[in-house]
């Protein structure tokens, strides 16, 4: 079966484009650093992956002056580590990129952005607790 | 855990800022089945603080965020359990065994404290929910450096409000400030300060009634003197009138408030109800961390005298 699969033209094309999409993801990925699990993302790279990621993107949108930002921390890894497989949980420095948090009006911090094929489609604005977090993030993914 | 025919918990502690933390310190010490139920996250108000000076034994400065997280870790440490995101919705204390439900279960427990700490008070006119996050904040230290040159309109009267205005007026291009009357007389007078903070309007003999814009804060709008409205255009309301006590559940399960809705305790914690205690800055005390870490470890000391009454009765 694998010797005709791989003979089959149709079927190499499709095995090729998916290996592309699939190197193309890890790029991406890769481009922005990763820390703890967590995808960084800034100005440059933020369309790149947002829009073209194929599970939903978490989004925290976070400033080191801000406190309730470091209480919502510890609780956006341990959700990040639950979801892997199932959704890109990034975060992204209001302070370093203002030009994405007015994008997305952002006027309160911590606020958390759930991106589906690069739409908002879902906002939480607050140290709300673990819970909450995890209500609005399980409803997209 | 705790439903049903279960035993109940010896003391259940509502609230798990500084006050609840150190009442369940207390409380596991001395081998009481403790449970903190928290409507958010471990710390409370006092998590948010970037800065404490004043805490006994921490000579350097320290985070709110640290040091609430070691009462955490010290009260987990002695077994008390802490449910986080588990927020109370319903209370019966008519009984000596007094049944707390939350979202996500019904527990039972023998004693109860209270500490459920306070939130910010909200001005009540359209607009304000609808933005909160898209332009309205109670925290300038929070959100302030978002609107860096921007023009924004702090709402308040007092030493608070104050300090948020000359906060915000280094970030933003001008600052007007609308002074707000609260209920029941208790309004701060009016701090002669801000006429002296740079890059502010004050907007003297107006009062808010609504917050514009439709994604985003677009402008206030304010009544003067003689019921002519005007329009100021700002992209941000920063709303600083003060705390209320996050008491309303207690009220309606008869625990005495008083005129502010703040719980009244005496000098041993208790509240009118036999085994129900309060501590922290519910019950109106100088909203301190180690008011409040004292007054939990006060209300424990007494749920324990309380317990031990029972038992002797038995």
């Amino acid at each position: 079966m694998e010797t005709l699969a791989l003979s089959d033209p149709e079927l190499e094309r499709i095995r090729r484009n998916k290996f592309k999409q699939l190197m193309e993801g890890r790029r991406y990925l890769s481009s922005a650093s990763r820390e703890e699990g967590l995808t960084q993302l800034e100005t440059k790279n933020f369309h790149q992956i947002v829009d073209s990621s194929r599970v939903p993107v978490v989004v925290d949108f976070w400033a080191a002056w801000c406190m309730p930002c470091r209480i919502m921390h510890p609780i956006f890894e341990r959700l990040s580590k639950k979801y892997a497989d199932r959704a890109i949980f990034a975060r992204l420095n209001v302070d370093e990129n203002p030009e994405i948090a007015s994008e997305y009006s952002v006027y309160s911090i911590p606020t958390f952005i759930i991106f589906v094929g690069g739409k908002p489609v879902e906002q939480v604005v607050g140290a709300v607790g673990e819970k909450a977090l995890e209500r609005a993030v399980a409803k997209h993914i | 855990m705790g439903v049903g025919s279960e035993e109940p918990f010896d003391v259940i502690i509502v609230g798990a800022g500084p006050a609840g933390l150190t009442a369940g310190i207390y409380a596991a010490r001395k081998g009481l089945r403790a449970l903190i139920l928290e409507a958010k996250y471990p710390g409370g108000r006092a998590a948010e603080a970037a800065q404490i000076e004043n805490y006994p034994g921490f000579p350097e400065p320290v985070s709110g965020l640290e040091l609430t997280n070691k009462m955490l870790k010290q009260a987990e440490r002695h077994g008390a359990v802490v449910r986080t995101s588990e927020e109370v919705v319903k209370l019966d204390l008519r009984n000596p065994v007094k049944i707390i439900e939350t979202r996500e279960a019904s527990y039972r427990s023998r004693a109860l404290i209270i500490a459920t700490g306070v939130q910010h008070r909200k001005l009540r006119v359209p607009g304000e929910e609808r933005l909160l996050g898209r332009g309205v904040s109670y925290c300038a230290a929070c959100d302030g450096p978002l609107f860096r040159g921007r023009e924004v309109a702090v709402i308040g009267s007092g030493k608070m409000a104050f300090e948020d205005a000359a906060y915000l007026s280094t970030l933003a291009s001008k600052v007007f400030i609308v002074p707000h009357e609260y209920p029941y007389g208790d309004t701060p007078t009016l701090e002669p300060r801000f006429n002296d903070l740079p890059n502010t309007e004050l907007v003297t003999g107006a009062k808010l009634k609504d917050v514009k814009g439709d994604n985003v804060v677009r402008s206030i709008l304010v009544t003067r003197q003689g019921g002519e409205s005007s329009e100021i255009p700002v992209s941000g309301v920063f709303i600083s009138i003060g705390v209320i006590p996050a008491t309303e559940l207690l009220g309606r399960a008869g625990v005495a408030l008083d005129k502010s809705g703040f719980v009244l305790v005496d000098r041993r914690q208790r509240t009118n109800l036999p085994g129900v205690f309060a501590a922290g800055d519910c019950t109106a005390n100088a909203m301190q961390i180690v008011v409040a870490a004292g007054e939990g470890a006060t209300a424990a000391v007494s749920a324990i005298s309380y317990l031990q009454s029972l038992r002797d009765r038995a």
